[in-house]
């Protein structure tokens, strides 16, 4: 088990540098670091006492270490568009950003797991057809229509939820939230409800499919020539069974979450990352793409590190100790 | 001796055997899809000519006829079915012409992914050791990056390096940005595929009697693997329609002297609020109408191709 | 003679497909005794594994039984309702499948499915549950019960994994158990220990035995009475000895004359020509009348019935013809 770990702590090694190699190429040849990091309005002088201090005469691999030295502090440059600090951007929008995914996260599974249970034991009735068709429309919906449909409805038409922004929210230290007050909750609802639909129409699907081919098993017919109750062969037997690949993929997904988060919040015009992405898209604001770029992919290789552990703390096959023996 | 001879059907023959035509019969939900599809599709190409107006020639919008709600509320006009937005141009037009962009991008980046993808996913399964193993980590790599955020990259880097870029340049790197999240799914299925068919006889007997691998690949195991790949290709269309109405949304999609649905929805969502909401709501009806009918057919395709559940 | 465990009368199968319906088995009948071993044998097609599915209740849909009865100590079976049946399934009827390593679930222990079995079915505490459990791994011949208890199916052997599956299938003192090809998935060196350990278990448990083979040397080995199957229906039944060596279906004949014996020397083996029909072209009458060699027209129109044939029973005009001489 130990090999494993060290193995996929390599992997995600490889990963990051060869992230922070893709960001070191934006900011050096896209970008021009030195505006970057002096702001538009430097004069010639400075730029040139930079480029030495930089190191921009130095070799490659030099200034690659150096990125990358950077980057572990934190230390991105400026925005070309705000001339603010890029990690001080970040860590300001980086709550909201996690919130509004968390929230996301927890509908989609709260919802997705036991719908696709009840799709799959509930085959070809009319109930488990109308949850089929809805998470068709779940996943040919695209993100943002939905986020102005629930608009439409809810805003404008119903004057029950706001539209935009988070509402008030309370300073923990660094960290601002949205929890603690009924006006953030009140805000956080219809962007958690848009940016989860296309997660649970596809958790839906897949915990359907997992567990109608789980239910067609050997062990799940001597389950029943045994004769365990339904509740034990479909809950306690098929569900565990079928949700094991369901961790796996769904941990996947959540990363993929705060990706979307960037559409969700342009919608709500949510003071997140990804809206501060996609100004940055917009801008060819390269230190910020950067430095997102750089953010999201620790995010996915911490993530996807948890979801092997968990893997393997679910399925005994994986802990292989003594072999076979006798017969 | 009751045995029949067995006659081996050309690829074509057996994707329209009995069943998968008969199972298409016997669907009213593949059969609506399709038709509805087929419309879309149709006023889409020929728009020029389905369309009542058109909606780019500056000459003949007339601003006194912006913002009129569609024909059935009080305020609107036959003359646009769907009312007009705020330049006066007529709805039911844009859609239709928007449409057609919409589908062009589509299409093509999943026609550039399956090339891509299916080409990639025959050399790693027929080529094997460290071609394979580097296709693959490549695969898992991409696999682990969801595609917005790639596909907004390739956008981005586009923009930084030809900022003044061409109108045709920018559908290139929009092409090439939606394509590029696509083609790991083909890879990998047609990698399955060749490694199963590559260890059969007649592949083997074939490598013996000096047959190039190329032709190989190509006459025998491209066939088999069809299948799979036209399901995924028809899923596929849906998400880069989506993906380009996310991308024209965010405003870093198709040129704005394009537009295409998504741009069409950007544009209305500024008028949601002062109450003219078919300027929005109905190129978004028209965008979930491709996509919904485009991915019931592929639902349906990938259940009729699928052996176990005849 | 005591009253039999298992009635089987007149059963039908039917599968309701796109193309018609197909019978897959037509007018089964048959009894167990109790603490009888009955094989059924036949080739792969035959019906043997429905027959034993739809025994237990578990006919996979579309398929459902279409007539006949299938009585267990005098009481009907084959009418109840899912939840009654499922009070039968593991505690009167026990049930083996052909696969040790598919029929565990992987992500329990074996304990965990032993005692699981026992407390759904016995009115015993948790603690006797696992006592119990442990006594029956020990009777299958599996050493350091105690500690095997608390590991997986992928950490046994093959051989073991059966011994663990006809443990769960006795766990609840079942009065019948049926076997659905429980060695073929096996080593052959395996085979022997698992089939004569089936056998001793079953008789010490009181339990009868419905085997369902292809194999006929298992057959021959452990069973009792025999009953040949072809396409869906029964064509001989008999005591083991007189099935083997005084048959008198030439289906049966020409199935014993295939099989190579140690002691024998042949040039060539017995064939059979042709095959066994397909369940959308079973002939008119006798169903083996295409291949067998000594076919009459009678055979071609009507269907012959079980009848007694001295030593054993056979469905075959050729006894009508021999009584009638």
């Amino acid at each position: 088990m130990l090999a494993f770990i060290l193995r996929r702590l390599a992997q995600a090694l490889v990963v990051m540098l060869s992230v922070a190699f893709i960001a070191f190429m934006l900011f050096q040849y896209v970008g021009d670091p030195v505006a970057s990091m002096l702001g538009q309005d430097a004069t010639p002088e400075q730029r040139v006492a930079l480029r030495a201090e930089l190191g921009l005469d130095k070799p490659f691999p030099v200034q690659f270490a150096r990125f990358v030295g950077n980057a572990l502090q934190g230390d991105f440059g400026l925005s070309l568009r705000q001339g603010r600090k890029v990690s001080a951007l970040i860590a300001e929008r980086l709550p909201a950003t996690l919130e509004l995914s968390i929230a996301a996260a927890v509908i989609a599974l709260a919802v997705g797991i036991p719908l696709g249970v009840f799709a799959a034991l509930k085959r070809g009735t009319f109930a488990s057809q109308v949850a089929m068709t809805v998470s068709l429309l779940g996943v040919s919906l695209p993100t943002f229509l939905i986020g102005i449909l629930l608009i439409l409805l809810f805003a404008v038409t119903l004057k029950l939820l706001p539209s935009f922004g988070r509402g008030d929210t309370v300073s923990l230290g660094g960290w601002t939230t949205g929890f603690l007050t009924v006006d953030g909750w009140k805000h956080l609802i219809l962007p958690a409800i848009t940016l989860s639909v296309f997660q649970l129409a596809l958790i839906l699907r897949l915990v359907r499919a997992e567990m109608l081919e789980v239910l067609r098993t050997d062990y799940i017919k001597f389950a029943r020539a045994r004769g365990l109750p339904n509740r034990s062969v479909y809950f306690g037997h098929a569900l565990k069974n079928t949700l094991v690949p369901v961790i796996t993929i769904t941990g996947l997904q959540l990363g993929a979450l705060i990706a979307f988060a960037i559409i969700t919040e342009t919608v709500f015009q949510w003071p997140g990352m990804g809206l501060l992405f996609i100004q940055a898209v917009q801008f060819a604001d390269v230190p910020v793409m950067a430095a997102y770029l750089c953010l999201v992919a620790l995010i996915f290789v911490v993530v996807n590190l948890i979801v092997d552990l968990l893997y393997f703390a679910v399925d005994p096959r994986l802990r292989i100790e003594k072999p076979a023996g006798g017969h | 001796m009751n045995t029949t001879a067995i006659k081996a059907p050309g690829a074509l023959a057996r994707f329209f055997d009995g069943d998968v035509w008969h199972s298409f019969k016997s669907s009213p939900m593949a059969i609506t899809a399709a038709v509805i599809a087929a419309v879309c599709v149709f006023c889409a190409i020929f728009a020029n000519w389905v369309a009542p107006h058109n909606p780019f020639d500056l000459a003949a919008v007339n601003l006194s006829d912006s913002r009129l709600p569609p024909a059935w509320i009080e305020g609107g006009s036959r003359t646009y079915l769907l009312g007009t937005d705020d330049q006066g141009r007529d709805i039911l037009s844009a859609i239709m012409y928007g449409a057609r962009i919409s589908l062009f991008v589509g299409v093509a980046s999943v026609l550039v992914s399956m090339v891509v993808g299916v080409g990639l996913g025959l050399l790693s399964g027929f080529a094997g050791g460290k071609v394979d193993a580097l296709i693959m980590r490549v695969c898992d790599v991409m696999l682990s990056f969801p595609s917005l955020l790639v596909a907004l990259l390739i956008d981005g880097i586009g923009r930084a390096i030809f900022p003044n870029a061409h109108d045709t340049l920018a559908f290139g790197v929009l092409i090439v940005a939606i394509s590029l999240t696509g083609w790991v799914q083909y890879a990998r299925t047609v990698r399955g595929s060749t490694l199963v068919e590559r260890n059969r006889e007649y592949v083997q007997a074939a490598r013996v009697i000096g047959v190039k691998p190329s032709r190989i690949m190509f006459k025998h195991v491209l066939p088999n693997v069809m299948g799979p790949v036209l399901v995924l290709a028809t899923i596929h269309v849906a998400a880069a329609i989506l993906t380009e109405a996310t991308l024209s949304f965010l405003g870093v999609g198709v040129p704005p002297t394009s537009p295409s649905l998504g741009t069409l929805i950007r544009i209305g969502n500024d008028f949601l609020f002062s109450g003219e909401w078919w300027i929005t709501i109905f190129p978004g009806a028209m965008l979930i109408l491709i996509a919904l009918s485009v991915n019931l057919l592929g639902d349906w395709l990938r259940d009729a191709l699928n052996p176990r559940l005849r | 003679m005591s009253a039999p465990l298992l009635e089987v009368k007149n059963l039908r199968v039917e599968f309701p497909t796109r193309r018609g319906t197909l019978l897959a088995l037509d007018d089964i009948s048959f009894d167990i005794a109790p603490g009888e071993v009955l094989g059924v044998v036949g080739e792969s097609g035959a019906g043997k594994s429905l027959t034993g599915a739809a025994i237990i209740g578990l006919l996979e849909p579309p398929g459902r039984i279409a007539g006949g009865e299938i009585r267990l100590a005098g009481q009907r079976i084959d009418n109840l309702a899912y939840e009654q049946m499922r009070a039968i399934r593991g505690r009167r009827i026990g049930a083996i499948f052909q696969d040790p390593l598919t029929s565990l679930n992987p992500l329990y222990t074996i304990g965990r499915q032993l005692t699981e079995t026992i407390l759904t079915h016995l009115p015993v505490s948790a603690e006797e549950a696992r006592a119990r459990a442990i006594r029956l791994l020990q009777e299958t011949g599996i050493p350091a019960a105690e500690e095997r208890l608390e590991q997986y199916p992928h950490q046994f052997s093959g051989g073991m994994r059966q011994r663990v599956v006809i443990s769960l299938a006795l766990a609840a003192e079942p009065e019948l158990i049926v076997a659905d090809e429980p060695t073929t998935a096996l080593d052959v060196s395996i085979q022997a220990q698992i089939i004569s350990l089936l056998k001793r278990l079953c008789k010490e448990h009181g339990a009868a035995v419905m085997l369902v083979t292809h194999d006929m040397g298992v057959i021959a080995e452990t069973c009792d009475r025999v009953a040949v199957m072809y396409a869906g229906r029964i064509c001989e039944i008999g005591p083991v000895h007189e099935v083997i060596h005084h048959s008198s279906h030439p289906y049966t004949t020409g199935l014993m004359g295939s099989i190579p014996a140690m002691d024998d020397t042949r040039e060539r083996l017995l064939q059979i020509d042709g095959a066994m029909p397909r369940l959308n072209a079973i002939p008119q009458g006798c169903a083996f009348n295409p291949r067998c060699p000594k076919v009459m027209d009678r055979c071609r129109r009507d269907r012959p019935e079980l009848s007694d044939a001295g030593r054993t029973h056979a469905a075959c005009w050729l006894l009508a013809q021999e009584m009638a001489e």
